[in-house]
């Protein structure tokens, strides 16, 4: 537990400002069909900083990350009241296309779901279809290094991206993420699917990641929260009034709201994560 | 001995197989059963070939490919026109229905599952592919033959489309819903349109299992003869387009009836080249839908 809080100690952030926040999530209420999944939350999410979700199952933490690049328009019940600003336009603006939004805010998922394509053709992915013209073999080799991947890769670029490890598959699918460089990247449990190491190293791959891009991590890992996010947003779930409708309880820098949680609930929560 | 001891000693399971058993013996019927099943299924492929292997092995030889059919009392002749009528008219029907289909299933898996139009489409499509084919004939006779005025090989190709579109809208949209929840989510998750993410990403992946749709299509088309009596009936001449056209199936069926030895012996030979063209498509289909499973 020390030597966890220690390194939590080395990442451990500065207050946002509020002129960093790069990403201003404001959730009034998110629907699926008549269901409230979600009310009352406001998340703000600073440059360069790893914001963490945590909380109990099915308290929306999902829904919320992926509200913030409009994956959950997909879902035809899916309804969201609120706004979600980046660089001051709100992402459910009547004139945005959430085809152009997901190619700003990338999204690494639970499941590593590479392409049935190559490797290189994996990450070029993106890049192609932003129609990029330049040196695709430059961009592809710095997306791999940046996740960590290239020394593992580099010489069986042509073979499917699913003939990989688990731990490998996921690495791609960061690589692919941020071959493009969206200058947000969303994680959706990213390690749920790993074993510890690969865990290790996809968390040390996001520390480095946070130099150039802002990310949001869920997880259900309290450990890696502590590990590697600079903000926690904690979500719960009250089921008084009949419903299961989530909301956001507490949210500050990770070592104060372990230490210190302002909210019986978070406390709660906290104590018997760690009992 | 105490009594828990006894009770112990009486609660030991037997691990050991009983073959007496009734549970056994049951099992032991059902699965032979099923086994005999399996061969007899077998069976009537293998016995059918072999006949053909032997009575239309003697005529089959290069000049009955390229060669028009014999006049009643003539020895030699060949079905090349009807072989090429085939290839024409399953040709344009793969034309028509492949696109078609796909572009169909395109709809029913992806963009509305759950639509009306699609479960209409998909009703429509089902009871389609038990459609008698003779009324897919009839169908065509009314709506193309009797337009244009004779019969042809557009006829033919279009009557057996109708038989071809819903077996590869349906085996379309069975490939295109197996691609993985996961790897869609990931192409709009990189900013895919709903077309980029199906063309890039999952009929790449639906790809073998479309393959192995049209494949089968083709094969059924190829060996259906009811459908062509009425649209593009037969012909001694070569190919042209405009006019009725032979067809191994439509040659088979009229010479097996003839009382000339010769014509009976090609109508043998005719049924033979048919057999392997379906084998070697049935075959085709299932190597291209494993090789990339
Ligand atoms: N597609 C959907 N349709 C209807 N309801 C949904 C859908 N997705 C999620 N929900 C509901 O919304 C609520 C929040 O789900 P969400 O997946 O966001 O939870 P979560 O916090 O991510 O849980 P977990 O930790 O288990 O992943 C749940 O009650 C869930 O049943
Ligand atoms: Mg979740």
């Amino acid at each position: 537990m020390d030597t966890v809080a220690n390194t939590a100690e080395a990442y451990a952030p500065a207050a946002c400002r509020d002129n960093d926040v790069i990403l201003d999530c404001r959730v009034d209420n998110i629907y699926y069909g008549d269901f409230l999944a979600v009310r009352d939350s406001r998340v703000p999410i600073c440059r360069n900083e790893i914001t963490g979700f945590i909380g109990p199952s099915g308290c929306g933490k999902s829904t919320v990350l992926r509200s913030i690049n409009r994956m959950n328009d997909l879902i035809r019940s899916f309804r969201f009241e609120g706004s979600v600003h980046y660089h001051g336009i709100d992402m459910y603006g009547p004139k945005v296309d959430p085809v152009v939004v997901r190619r700003h805010i990338g999204m690494v998922f639970q499941q590593p779901n590479p392409f049935a394509l190559s490797i290189f053709e994996n990450v070029a992915f993106g890049l192609r279809l932003n129609r990029f013209k330049g040196n695709m073999m430059e961009k592809v080799e710095k997306a791999l290094r940046g996740a960590a991947l290239w020394d593992e890769v580099k010489d069986i670029l042509k073979r499917s991206g699913l003939s990989l490890s688990g731990g490998q598959q996921q690495r791609l699918c960061i690589a692919r993420a941020i071959a493009t460089e969206p200058s947000v990247l969303l994680m959706d449990e990213p390690c749920s699917a790993l074993d510890p190491i690969a865990t290790r190293q996809i968390e040390e791959l996001m520390v480095r990641l946070k130099e150039k891009y802002t990310l949001v991590i869920v997880t259900h890992n309290m450990q890696q929260a502590l590990r590697v996010a600079d903000q926690t947003a904690f979500f719960s779930v009250d089921i008084s009034q009949g419903g299961r409708t989530g909301h956001l309880v507490e949210m500050g820098p990770t070592r104060r709201l372990f230490d210190d949680p302002q909210e019986t609930l978070t406390r709660e929560y906290l104590q018997g994560e760690f009992s | 001995m105490t009594a828990r001891q006894v009770d112990n000693e009486l609660r030991k399971p037997s691990f050991e197989k009983n073959p007496y058993e009734r549970r056994a013996l049951q099992s032991y019927v059902l699965s032979t059963l099923t086994v005999g099943m399996a061969i007899l299924a077998c069976f009537p492929l293998f016995s059918v070939i072999l006949m053909l292997l032997y009575r239309g092995g003697q005529r089959l030889a290069l000049t009955v490919f390229y060669s028009l059919p014999p006049t009643a009392f003539e020895d030699g002749g060949g079905f090349g026109n009807a072989i090429l009528g085939t290839l024409f008219m399953v040709g344009l029907a793969g034309l028509i229905s492949i696109p078609f289909g796909i572009l169909a299933a395109i709809f029913l898996a992806e963009l509305g599952p759950h639509r009306k139009l699609s479960q209409a489409a998909r009703f429509c499509a089902k009871t389609l592919t038990g459609l008698p084919s003779i009324l897919a004939g009839v169908f065509a006779y009314a709506s193309v033959v009797l337009v244009m005025g004779h019969y042809s090989a557009w006829a033919g190709g279009i009557a057996l489309s109708l038989l071809m579109i819903p077996i590869v809208m349906l085996t379309a949209e069975e490939a295109i819903k197996m691609v993985p929840r996961g790897m869609k989510e990931a192409a709009y998750g990189m900013g895919c349109t709903p077309a980029q993410a199906m063309m890039k990403v999952s009929l790449p992946v639906a790809m073998p299992g479309i393959i192995t749709g049209v494949f089968l299509a083709v094969a059924r088309a190829a060996g259906e003869t009811a459908p062509l009596l009425f649209t593009a009936l037969f012909s001694d001449y070569w190919l042209e387009v405009n006019q009725p056209t032979a067809s191994l199936a439509v040659l088979i069926y009229n010479y097996s009836g003839s009382p000339f030895a010769n014509l009976i012996e090609l109508a043998w030979s005719a049924s033979l080249v048919l057999v392997l063209l379906v084998l070697v498509l049935n075959i085709a289909s299932r190597l291209i839908g494993q090789r990339n499973k």
